[in-house]
C-alpha cells in the first residue's frame, strides 16, 4: 500500500525534518507484519513529497494469524487485498514510522509542529465502505479538498461495475501532526475493518488521536462505531466520553441504531453499517413509538398469555428476545427456546446471563439446539409454540417438513406464526421493488398467500386459524408483519 | 451335577450371608457377569458392608443390570436375595428386558454360614442376622415359582455347591447359525391349493396327496396363521407339519394357530373369525391327527433370529428390543403385534406402527395384517397379502428379497376391514405427491428424525468401516442442512473433498505430477488415469427420465431432477436455467441410449460446471477481482513514483525492480482468474463436464474403472456436456510418466487448472488400506488464485511448501467412503434416514478444520 505526503511550504524540504526522514535516502523499517520504506520521489525547495510504501507479508498473515481471524475472514486468505489497500496496517505503519511527527515532536523545526502547512496526500488504493460520499463526509468537515477517482473492477468485465477502491487525494492547510492523526483514525474507518483485536485500549487510542477534532466531527458516531469494530460496549463508552468533551449535541445511541435497523426488518449485511443519515428517532425511549420488532414480540406475548398456555416453546428463538419476555411471565412454568444455530444459542445464553441462573430457572427454561425440519420428540408436550419471523428463512419446498414437525408431531394446542407481509414493502422507499427485507429471506408472502397456506395447514392437522396484524395497518396494504394463530381443535 | 440356564437370563443367587454365593459365582461365571451388592456398596460408600448405603447401592446395581440386559448379556446378581421384596424389583427388571429370571438357591446349614462369617472380621454382625436370613429363605422357597421363576435350582450342601457346573442353553428362537436360503411364506389360512401352487412356482416339488415337500437347497419358513377361514386347513397343517418334521421348513405360530390349539386342548375359546371352519374340517380327521396338531402348534417358537441375526421372522412382527428374547410379552408381540388400546371404525384394535419406528439392523419379515402389496418399511416387510380374502399368497425369497406370489383362486372370507381398495400408504399425501404414487417408505421418509442425525455418531461404511462424526460437527451440519440444503430426498450423495499431491521441490512449483505418481506407486498402484481438471464448480446432477420416474424413485414431484452443489445446496438460483440444464442432460441420456443400456430411469452424475463465475460470481467479484485491482492500483502508482525518485538519483533500483516484478505477478494473477470467467446469459453459455457416472437403478458403478466412466460419459457430449480428456499412465514405465508430465505441462501452460490423478479402478486398496480415490495436481498459474498473486516469490514459496496433507487425505478417504455408502444404501432402497445419515456425515466432516487451500 502506498501513501504520499506533499508540501509546498517553503522550504518544502522541511518536511524531511518534520518526518525525521532524510529526503535523499531510502529508509527501511521492519514491522511485525511486513516492511515499510520511506523515500522521496521529489525534494525541492518549492515542493517535496515523501512516500511511505508498506509491504505486508501475505504468507505471514495467514500462517502467523495474530489478528482476529473469524471463520472465512479476510485474514485467513492468501488471496487478500491487505498487502495493497489502505487499511489499519497503514495506520500502524504511520504510527511506527512517523511516530514522532504524529505525536507533535520535532527537534529541528518545533515552530512548524502546530502551524498549518499546505499539505497534500495521495492514497493509491482506498477501500471506501459506503462509497465516495462517506469519504467526503469524513474529510470535508476537517477542511480537506477531496478528490477521488476509480476505474472498473476488472476492465475485461465491464459488467462487474466499478472498483471498490478509490485513488484519493486530499489537500488542506493543516498541521502535519493533525493530518497524520486524521489519516491514522480515518483510514481504518473507511475500510471498516481492523487487522487486530479491538479492546479497551482502542478507545484510548481513538480519544488520543481524535483529540481536538473528533468531538466536533459531524460523523463522530460513525467514526467511533467503525473504528471500534462495532463493539457495542466500546462504542457506547467512547461516545459517552466524546459527548462529555464535545459540543453537547445529542449522540446517536445504540437504541436509535436499533430503531433505525428496525425501519427495515434487518440490515442487509449483519454487523455492517446502516445507511448514513438515517434520521435520529426521538432518543427518549418512553416517548417514541415501539419498534416493529417490539410490537411483534408484544403481540406474540399477548397471544401466548391469552391462550392459557403454561408451557411454551419459542422455535427459532435467535438471540432470545422473546424468551426474555416469556421468562418474566409467571404463567409459563416451562419454556424452551430452540434455534438451529448453535452459536446464536450461545449468544442467547450470554444475553440472558444463563450462567447466573438458579437451578430452578435452568429447569424452567431450556435452550435446545435443533431444527424445524427434523422431527424432534423434545418439542412434544408444550401447550404453545411461537415461530416468529422464521418460516421465510426456509426454502418453500421444505415447508412441508416444517409443517409436519410442528403441526404433525409436536402438536401444541396453540401455534403463533409471524412472517413479513410483502404487500407492505412498497411503503419503504429504501427497499428496491421486488427485493426482500433480508437477504436470507427465501420468500415473502402477501396476505392472501399466507392465509391460503395457513388455512391448508390448519385443515390438514385439525387446527382453527385466525390472523392478526402487527404494526401500523395500511388500509390497502395491511400491516408490515402478519400473524397467524392456530388453535388445535381436538385434544391430541 | 449340571444346571442349565438360558443363555440370556438374570441369574439370582439366593442364600444367607456366608452361604458361599460369591465363591460360587466366581467359579461358574465370568467376573464381569457378576453384579454384587457388596461391590456396589463399596462403590457408593467406600465400605462393602455399610448397610446404610444399601438403597443407593441397589440403585447402582439396578442401573448396571438394566444396561447389561438391554445389551443382551447374562447377568448374575450376587446378593442375599432372601426376601421376596428384594427379588421383586429384579424380576421386574428381567421382565422389562424380556429376559428369563433364574433362581439358584444356596441353602447351606446355618452352622456352616456362621462358621464362615466368624472367619471374616468385616462380618461382625451377630448370629441372629444369619438366623433371620435363613428363616426368610426357607419361607421363600415355596413361593419362587409364583414369583415368576420358571427356572429354580436349590443346592443343599457345600459339596453340592462345589460340584455344580453351569451349562448355558441357547434360546429356542436363536437360529443365528442357520443361513438359509429361505422362502418365507405369509398367512396361508387354509388355502392349500394356493400354497401348493406357490410352492411349485418357487421351485419346490410338492406331492399333493401326501402333503409332502421334497427337500431342496431352499427351506421354507411359514409366518403363522396356517389355519382358519380357508377351505383346507387340515391339508395345510399336514404339509407344514411334515415339512417341519423333515427339516424342510420352520414355522412360527400365528394368533389363529394358538387359538385353534387351545380349542383342540379343550380350553374355552370364542369360536369366531374362521375357527369354526377349522374345527369342522378337523373333525373329519382322526383324533390322533388332532392331537398331533395340538402338540405341533403348542411347540412352535414365537419368533426366530436367523442368519447371524440378519433375519427375524414372526407372525405379527418383532421390535428390536424384543428380538431374540423370551418372555410372555415377546410371545404376545409375535402373535398379536402391538396395539394402542384404541379401536378403529371397524371395531378392530388400532395397531401401534412399530415398523415406522423400527431402527434395527435385522430384516423383519412378518404377516398378520393383510396388505394389498408387500412394502418395505425401515427394513421390515409384511407379506400377508390376504389370500383367504381374495388377495394373493406371497412368498419372500431370502436373501434375494424377491417377492413371488400366487393369486387367490377365490374369496373365501370377507375381512372386517376392507384391505384391497385401501391406498398403499395411509399417511402419504402431505407433501404434494398423490398417495398412490409413493411407497410406504417414501411416505415415512417425508420426515427425518433429529435423533437419526444429531450428536456423536459412528456411521458404518462398507469401504472404510466405521466413520466417526463428532458432536460439534454434526451440530454445524444440522444448521447448514436445515438452512441451505435441498430436500433430503434428492440429496443422496455429496462428493468427497480431494487432497492435492505431495508438495514438490521443483523450483518455482508447489505441485508437480511426479508427486502424485510417486504417491500411487508407493501405495502399490501400478497404473493411474490422469483426467483434465476443469475449473468450474463441482455439481452433482441427478436426472430422471421424466417427472413420474422422479416421483416413483425419489418420492418428490417437483422437477425431474436437480443440480446440487458440493455442500448440498441447489446449484442454480434460477429455476428455468436449472430446468434447461437438466433437459439437455436428459436428452443426451436418451440420444446416447444410456437409459436402456443401464436399464434405469434415473442417473446420478458427478460433474464440474463451467464457468467458475457462474456459481462463484460473488467470490470473484468480492474477493478475487478486488485483489487484482487493488494490487494494480497500488503497485503501478508505486512504480511510477519510484521511477521519479530514481530519476533524481535516489538509490531505489532494487525496490523499483521488485515492485515491477510484483506488478507483473498481479497481472498474471488477473489473467489466471479471468480465464475461468465468462458471462452466462443462458444455458448456451454453460459447460458441464461429467466425470463419474456414479449410480443408476440397481447399481453404484464403483466396480467399473475410470476408463469406463469416461467412455460412457463421453457419449453424452454435445451442446452442453463436454468430454473430459484423459491419459492413462503406467507407473512402472518412466517414459509413460514423462509423457504424462508433458501432458500436464501443456495443459497448465494453456491456462488449465491442472489434472486429477486417479487409480484406474474406482476403489483401490494399497499398503495401508484404501488409497486416495483421486489426487489433484494443480498448475503454477492456477495456484495464484489459491495462494495469492505473489506466492511464487521464493521467500513465500519456501514457507508455503510446509503444508500438512495428512488431515486432508484422511478426510478425503472418510468422505469418499461415506459418499459411496450413501449411494449404495439408496440403490438398495434403504430408508431415507440411512442415506441421509451418510450425506449428513459428509457435510459434518466438511466442518472439520482443514487448510482450505489444499
Amino acid at each position: 500500500m502506498l501513501l504520499t505526503l506533499t508540501t509546498t511550504h517553503r522550504p518544502a524540504t522541511d518536511l524531511g525534518h518534520l518526518l525525521r526522514k532524510h529526503p535523499e535516502r531510502v529508509q527501511s523499517f521492519t514491522l511485525n507484519f511486513g516492511r515499510a520504506r520511506v523515500f522521496y520521489p521529489e525534494a525541492g525547495e518549492s515542493r517535496c513529497t515523501a512516500a511511505l510504501l508498506v509491504e505486508v507479508d501475505p504468507v505471514g498473515l495467514v500462517r502467523d494469524r495474530r489478528g482476529p481471524s473469524g471463520e472465512g475472514g479476510a485474514l485467513d486468505q492468501y488471496v487478500n487485498d491487505r498487502p495493497y489497500a489502505a487499511s489499519s496496517f497503514l495506520s500502524v505503519a504511520i504510527a511506527e514510522v512517523f511516530g514522532t511527527a504524529l505525536s507533535g515532536v520535532s527537534r529541528e523545526r518545533p515552530e512548524l509542529v502546530d502551524r498549518p502547512l499546505p499539505l497534500a496526500v495521495t492514497l493509491a488504493a482506498v477501500p471506501c465502505r459506503g462509497g465516495e460520499g462517506v469519504l467526503r463526509r469524513l474529510f470535508e468537515p476537517l477542511g480537506y479538498r477531496v478528490e477521488a477517482s476509480r476505474g472498473p473492477l476488472d476492465p475485461s468485465f465491464p459488467e462487474w461495475g466499478d472498483s471498490p477502491y478509490f485513488r484519493v487525494s486530499l489537500e488542506a492547510e493543516v498541521p502535519l501532526r493533525r493530518l497524520l492523526a486524521h489519516l491514522y483514525v480515518l483510514i481504518p474507518v473507511l475500510d471498516d475493518d481492523k487487522h487486530y483485536w479491538v479492546g479497551d485500549d482502542e478507545v484510548v487510542k481513538l480519544l488520543r488521536h481524535g483529540e481536538g477534532w473528533l468531538p466536533a466531527h459531524p460523523e463522530r458516531d460513525l467514526i467511533a462505531r467503525r473504528y471500534l469494530k462495532h463493539r457495542r460496549a466500546l462504542v457506547a463508552d467512547a461516545l459517552d466520553q466524546l459527548k462529555d468533551e464535545g459540543d453537547g449535541s445529542p449522540a446517536e445511541t445504540e437504541t436509535a441504531a436499533d430503531a433505525a435497523e428496525a425501519l427495515l426488518e434487518s440490515p442487509a449485511s449483519p454487523g455492517r453499517e446502516l445507511p448514513i443519515g438515517v434520521p435520529d428517532p426521538q432518543s427518549d425511549p418512553d416517548a417514541r413509538e415501539p419498534s416493529l420488532n417490539e410490537q411483534r414480540l408484544g403481540t406474540v406475548l399477548a397471544v401466548l398469555k391469552g391462550s392459557g398456555a403454561e408451557s411454551v416453546a419459542d422455535l427459532g428463538c435467535g438471540e432470545g428476545r422473546l424468551l426474555q419476555l416469556l421468562i418474566r411471565e409467571r404463567q409459563f412454568g416451562r419454556i424452551a427456546g430452540m434455534d438451529v444455530s448453535h452459536r446464536t444459542l450461545e449468544t442467547a445464553a450470554e444475553r440472558m446471563h444463563r450462567d447466573r441462573w438458579s437451578e430452578a430457572q435452568r429447569a424452567r427454561v431450556l435452550l435446545l439446539h435443533g431444527s424445524l425440519l427434523y422431527r424432534d420428540d423434545r418439542l412434544r408436550g408444550f401447550d404453545a409454540a411461537a415461530v416468529v419471523e422464521v418460516i421465510e428463512h426456509l426454502d418453500a419446498p421444505r415447508l412441508a417438513a416444517f409443517e409436519r414437525v410442528v403441526f404433525g408431531h409436536a402438536r401444541p394446542a396453540t401455534v403463533v406464526i409471524t412472517t413479513p407481509n410483502r404487500e407492505y414493502n412498497v411503503t419503504w422507499p429504501t427497499l428496491p421493488a421486488g427485493r426482500f427485507r433480508h437477504r436470507d429471506h427465501r420468500f415473502e408472502w402477501t396476505r392472501a398467500e399466507f392465509r391460503s397456506w395457513g388455512a391448508a395447514v390448519a385443515e390438514r392437522h385439525g387446527y382453527e386459524v385466525r390472523y392478526l396484524p402487527v404494526g401500523p395497518v395500511d388500509p390497502s396494504l395491511g400491516s408490515p408483519t402478519q400473524m397467524a394463530v392456530f388453535e388445535r381443535r381436538t385434544p391430541s | 451335577m449340571t444346571i442349565t440356564v438360558p443363555e440370556l437370563s438374570l441369574v439370582m443367587l439366593i442364600g444367607v450371608s456366608g452361604s458361599g454365593k460369591s465363591t460360587f459365582a466366581r467359579r461358574c461365571f465370568k467376573t464381569t457377569e457378576i453384579l454384587s451388592s457388596d461391590f456396589c456398596r463399596g462403590l457408593v460408600a467406600d465400605d462393602e458392608n455399610d448397610q446404610s448405603a444399601s438403597r443407593e447401592a441397589f440403585e447402582v446395581l439396578h442401573f448396571i443390570l438394566r444396561k447389561r440386559l438391554a445389551a443382551g448379556r447374562l447377568t448374575v446378581v450376587d446378593a442375599t436375595n432372601v426376601q421376596a421384596e428384594a427379588r421383586k424389583p429384579l424380576i421386574a427388571i428381567a421382565r422389562e428386558y424380556h429376559c428369563l429370571p433364574v433362581a439358584i438357591v444356596l441353602d447351606v446349614p446355618e452352622g456352616v454360614a456362621l462358621e464362615r462369617n466368624r472367619g471374616r472380621p468385616d462380618r461382625d454382625f451377630g448370629p441372629h442376622v444369619v438366623r433371620q436370613q435363613a428363616q426368610q429363605l426357607r419361607r421363600s422357597l415355596r413361593g419362587l415359582e409364583r414369583e415368576g421363576f420358571r427356572h429354580r435350582h436349590v443346592l443343599r450342601s457345600p459339596e453340592e455347591i462345589a460340584s455344580v457346573a453351569i451349562e448355558r442353553q441357547p434360546l429356542w428362537n436363536n437360529r443365528r447359525d442357520d443361513h438359509g436360503p429361505f422362502d418365507l411364506i405369509g398367512d396361508v389360512h387354509g388355502c392349500f391349493d394356493e400354497l401348493v401352487s406357490l410352492l411349485r412356482k418357487l421351485g419346490h416339488a410338492v406331492d399333493e396327496s401326501s402333503c409332502a415337500v421334497t427337500p431342496s437347497g431352499r427351506r421354507l419358513i411359514f409366518l403363522g396363521d396356517l389355519v382358519d377361514r380357508g377351505p383346507k386347513t387340515p391339508q395345510v397343517l399336514r404339509l407344514v407339519m411334515n415339512a417341519v418334521r423333515e427339516g424342510v421348513a420352520l414355522c412360527v405360530p400365528g394368533n389363529h394357530d394358538i387359538k385353534l390349539m387351545r380349542a383342540l386342548r379343550g380350553r374355552e375359546v370364542q369360536v369366531t373369525h374362521g375357527l369354526a371352519e377349522s374345527l369342522a374340517q378337523l373333525s373329519a380327521e382322526s383324533g390322533e391327527f388332532r392331537g398331533e396338531v395340538a402338540t405341533f402348534l403348542d411347540g412352535l417358537v414365537s419368533h426366530y433370529l436367523l442368519d447371524e441375526g440378519r433375519l427375524v421372522v414372526a407372525h405379527a412382527g418383532m421390535k428390536e428390543s424384543m428380538q431374540g428374547r423370551g418372555s410372555g410379552a415377546v410371545r404376545d408381540f409375535a402373535l398379536y403385534g402391538e396395539t394402542t388400546g384404541e379401536t378403529d371404525e371397524f371395531g378392530l384394535p388400532v395397531r401401534h406402527p412399530w415398523a415406522a419406528e423400527y431402527r434395527g439392523r435385522a430384516m423383519v419379515v412378518y404377516g398378520h395384517t393383510p396388505v394389498p402389496q408387500p412394502e418395505w418399511l425401515n427394513g421390515t416387510i409384511n407379506i400377508d397379502t390376504g389370500c383367504v380374502f381374495g388377495g394373493s399368497l406371497t412368498a419372500l425369497r431370502y436373501p434375494e428379497k424377491e417377492l413371488v406370489s400366487t393369486p387367490a383362486i377365490r374369496t373365501y372370507a370377507t375381512p372386517s376391514r376392507p384391505f384391497l381398495d385401501r391406498p398403499a400408504a395411509e399417511s402419504a399425501g402431505t407433501a404434494g405427491v398423490p398417495a398412490q404414487a409413493r411407497s410406504a417408505q417414501q411416505a415415512e421418509d417425508d420426515l427425518l428424525d433429529l435423533s437419526d442425525v444429531a450428536g456423536k455418531r459412528l456411521v458404518q461404511t462398507r469401504l472404510q468401516g466405521g466413520v466417526t462424526v463428532r458432536e460439534e460437527n454434526a451440530s454445524a451440519a444440522l444448521e447448514v442442512m436445515s438452512r441451505f440444503a435441498v430436500d433430503p430426498r434428492w440429496l443422496i450423495y455429496l462428493p468427497p473433498t480431494m487432497a492435492p499431491c505431495g508438495t514438490s521441490r521443483v523450483e518455482g512449483l508447489l505441485e508437480h505430477p511426479a508427486e502424485a505418481f510417486g504417491y500411487f506407486r508407493q501405495e502399490g498402484v501400478p497404473s493411474v488415469i490422469c483426467e483434465e481438471k476443469h475449473m468450474g464448480s463441482r455439481t452433482v446432477v441427478l436426472v430422471c427420465r421424466d417427472d413420474a420416474a422422479a416421483a416413483r424413485r425419489f418420492g418428490v414431484l417437483e422437477g425431474g431432477g436437480i443440480c446440487i452443489t458440493r455442500t448440498g445446496r441447489r446449484f442454480f438460483d434460477d429455476p428455468t436455467l436449472e430446468m434447461s440444464v437438466l433437459e439437455r442432460v436428459r436428452e443426451a441420456m436418451s440420444r446416447s441410449g444410456l437409459w436402456e443400456e443401464l436399464a434405469t430411469d434415473w442417473v446420478c452424475l458427478d460433474c464440474e460446471l463451467m464457468p467458475w463465475s457462474a456459481k462463484a460470481q460473488a467470490l470473484v467479484r468480492e474477493q478475487y477481482a478486488p485483489v487484482a485491482v487493488a494490487a494494480t492500483m497500488a503497485l503501478s502508482e508505486a512504480s511510477r513514483i519510484l521511477a521519479q525518485a530514481r530519476d533524481r538519483g535516489v538509490a531505489v533500483e532494487e525496490l523499483a525492480a521488485t515492485t515491477a516484478d510484483r506488478l507483473d505477478l498481479a497481472s498474471r494473477y488477473s489473467q489466471a482468474y479471468r480465464r475461468y470467467c465468462w458471462p452466462v446469459r443462458s444455458v448456451e453459455d454453460l459447460r458441464l463436464a461429467p466425470f463419474h457416472l456414479l449410480a443408476s437403478e440397481g447399481a453404484v458403478h464403483i466396480q467399473r474403472d475410470h476408463a469406463w466412466h469416461l467412455s460412457m460419459l463421453s457419449r453424452l457430449a454435445g451442446d452442453l456436456i463436454i468430454a473430459t480428456p484423459s491419459l492413462t499412465v503406467d507407473l512402472t514405465d518412466p517414459r509413460s510418466e514423462a509423457a504424462a508430465v508433458n501432458w500436464w505441462e501443456q495443459l497448465t501452460a494453456r491456462g488449465g487448472e491442472g489434472m486429477v490423478v486417479k487409480p484406474q479402478s474406482f476403489v483401490a486398496r494399497g499398503r495401508k488400506g484404501l488409497v486416495q480415490p483421486a489426487v489433484k495436481c494443480r498448475g503454477r498459474e492456477y495456484l495464484r488464485i489459491i495462494y495469492g498473486p505473489e506466492y511464487t516469490l521464493p521467500e513465500h514459496l519456501e514457507r508455503l511448501r510446509s503444508r500438512g496433507l495428512q488431515r486432508k487425505r484422511s478426510l478425503a478417504l472418510r468422505e469418499f467412503a461415506l459418499g459411496i455408502e450413501g449411494l449404495e444404501r439408496f440403490v438398495r432402497r434403504e430408508p431415507l434416514r440411512r442415506v441421509h445419515e451418510c450425506v449428513f456425515a459428509v457435510l459434518a466432516l466438511e466442518s472439520e478444520p482443514v487448510d482450505p487451500r489444499l
